[in-house]
């Protein structure tokens, strides 16, 4: 046996093998496609009518309005100031409607996210099998380079606004998971008992205790969802999304040093709005806990 | 038949307790049993018959399974075997619906670390065992303002747990327990985590209420002095098994081994023994003075000194003449202790 070549497979084995498993993704593709497009059609649905909302409203009473959700979500008057001018900002420079399609995204894929992964959380805490199945599953999509899951998505989807946003989602939504999951998993175990005690359901445990107090956790997970959304925008700008991306991507292609780092800001801006604005917010919802004794 | 019962009970803690009940029954110890099959004794043969509307102390130092015992009550803890009957119902043949039902109606709970809902009101937490049940929202709101009053929070309804101190959360804790009506209360060293000032103060609410609200208490601690105080009836665990049950009298005066001789030789005998347990039948020289039986030693002395006498006569709660008390012996009884302690 010849100990300095490795054992490799086959070539024919190989490209049999590769070929196997691309047709066979290929017919599924085909068979399949339709159908789960159909299926996420309430995503794209909801994408669509968003993104027009922020595009056909006037920008003084988007900026006013985004200004006023910063506002009554953290209560915070220089953020608030700071998120006019910061949104003003990305208008001046010419980026609004760019910035508008991004927003519309990473709040439709958060907002996904969320739907999607809270209850996964849940279902994660409440049965160690589920725990032990769903983590290598995160781990996997945590790691792997998301322009590798682009493919499968680019063959099931297409180019377009919906393959992006599911590639968004995919890559955003392991935190959110494994924040529910921890938050739960750490309530208080007395507290647990005298729910107990109390003869609560299993479905009132979850609502008024379990889900309650695990809500600092599940709140950071959302929080990082967000932010691992925003940061998906330029790889999503591949598969043909819209918004931020396409200028950084059209930068790249040209070398164009100042619309990349101007678009770049812009995304920057928008991520500091929304983590500043959904930490304070998280933040508000424990003010019983401010008050320590 | 009301109360509760707890028959044979055992508990073991392990990957395979049928087997380490078998040995147990064999008469294997707990150190034995941790050493050689890593399985913990949790409680061993427990029989306990708990009457009806009085408080029963289940006292032991911790890993003794008073905690352990009390969650079987309400089922928290499966049993290994053995029977927990409660109003003549066993617990343990419950369906999961039943079980809940009967969590929520017939008994509930204080908790040594209060256990409340951090995110909700003194209020709200008061409500919440009304919630489970089912009660609508304004009567909910009457039930809860009354115990939160009862227990002296009145006004501090709007606060959240984290804003008041520990004897106030346990307050809001015994409100919450109180507030579903249920017949038994379980209290798992409810007020061993707070000061002992704030502590003499919790017991005194809840003897003042119990006088009141005769509900069946399962009262567990590990301080002797709560216990003599507050139980009607007192068992005493040790490694999982009953060493001692009986009344404070009982306790003081026969302790069953060394190792309760050795809790008992601190207590201050004069605030717990009852006169009538001194009194004689010698109802010579009595003269006129009458003390009630259940009088302590030291209240009975203090009497009997500002009245100048030296001998009283011990009447019962119908004023009936049962005996006498000479101060020679109240004296005596109390001496008896320090010669204990000298000794020691």
């Amino acid at each position: 046996m010849d100990w300095f070549e490795f054992p490799e497979m086959e070539r024919e084995q190989l490209r049999d093998l590769r070929k196997g498993i691309d047709e066979g993704f290929r017919d599924f593709t085909r068979a399949y496609g339709e159908t789960i497009e159909n299926a996420l059609y309430p995503v794209e649905w909801f994408l669509k009518h968003f993104e027009n909302l922020l595009l056909d409203t006037p920008w003084i009473i988007v900026l006013l309005a985004l200004s006023g959700i910063v506002y009554f979500a953290s209560r915070r008057p220089w953020l608030t100031l700071g998120t006019f001018f910061g949104m003003a900002l990305i208008g001046y420079f010419g980026m609004w409607e760019d910035a508008m399609k991004t927003l519309a995204m990473i709040s439709t894929a958060t907002l996904g996210s969320v739907l999607l992964g809270i209850p996964l959380g849940i279902g994660m805490a409440k049965s160690d099998r589920v725990q032990t199945v769903m983590n290598p599953i995160l781990d996997v999509m945590q790691t792997m380079p998301s322009f590798v899951y682009l493919i499968p998505v680019i063959m099931l989807f297409g180019i377009g606004k919906l393959p992006g946003i599911i590639a968004v989602i995919i890559y955003a939504i392991p935190p959110i998971i494994r924040l529910t999951n921890l938050g739960i998993r750490l309530v208080d175990k007395e507290v647990l008992e005298a729910a107990d005690a109390f003869g609560s359901t299993s479905w009132k445990r979850l609502t008024n205790v379990q889900i309650p107090l695990a809500l600092p956790t599940i709140m950071a997970g959302v929080n990082q969802t967000i932010m691992m959304a925003l940061a998906m925008v330029v790889v999503a700008a591949l598969v043909g999304a819209p918004g931020l991306g396409q200028p950084v991507l059209k930068a790249i292609n040209n070398q164009f040093l100042f619309m990349g780092v101007s678009a770049g800001m812009a995304i920057v801006i928008l991520a500091i709005i929304i983590d500043r604005a959904s930490q304070a917010y998280g933040q508000r919802l424990q003010s019983h806990r401010e008050k320590e004794h | 038949m009301s109360g509760i019962q707890i028959k044979n009970l055992y508990k073991i803690f392990g990957d395979d307790p049928a087997m380490a009940l078998d040995l147990v029954k064999k008469g294997m110890g707990k150190a034995e049993l941790q050493d050689k099959h890593s399985h913990v004794l949790g409680l061993q043969d427990i029989n306990i018959d708990m009457p009806d509307g009085g408080i029963q102390v289940v006292m032991g130092l911790s890993g003794s399974g008073k905690s352990t015992l009390i969650r079987h009550i309400n089922r928290l803890i499966e049993p290994t075997a053995g029977e927990v009957i409660v109003d003549g119902v066993d617990v343990l043949g419950m369906s999961r619906g039943d079980l809940r039902k009967f969590r929520a109606n017939k008994t509930s709970m204080v908790f040594q670390k209060f256990a409340l809902l951090p995110h909700r009101t003194v209020q709200s937490n008061v409500e919440y065992g009304l919630e489970v049940q089912g009660v609508s929202a304004s009567e909910r709101h009457a039930r809860s303002k009354k115990w939160i009053d009862r227990v002296g929070l009145g006004g501090f309804e709007e606060n959240y747990p984290s804003q008041l101190s520990g004897g106030m959360q346990q307050r809001v804790g015994l409100a919450r327990a109180l507030a579903t009506d249920a017949e038994i209360l379980l209290m798992d060293e409810a007020f061993s985590a707070l000061d002992p000032l704030i502590r003499t103060d919790m017991q005194d609410v809840l003897l003042e209420l119990q006088s009141e609200l005769k509900k069946t208490i399962v009262f567990i601690t590990h301080d002797l002095d709560e216990a003599l105080r507050i139980g009607d009836n007192i068992c005493i665990l040790r490694d999982g098994g009953i060493v001692q049950k009986g009344n404070a009298q009982d306790i003081i005066l026969h302790p069953a081994d060394d190792y309760i001789k050795d809790f008992v030789k601190d207590i201050n005998r004069a605030r717990v023994l009852r006169i009538d347990s001194l009194m004689s039948d010698d109802l010579a020289n009595a003269g006129t003075m009458k003390l009630d039986r259940d009088t302590r030693l030291d209240e009975a002395a203090r009497q009997m000194q500002e009245a100048d006498v030296t001998k009283a006569q011990v009447v019962d709660s119908s004023d009936k003449v049962i005996g006498a008390i000479a101060l020679d012996d109240i004296v005596n009884s109390m001496v008896e202790k320090v010669e204990v302690e000298s000794t020691v």
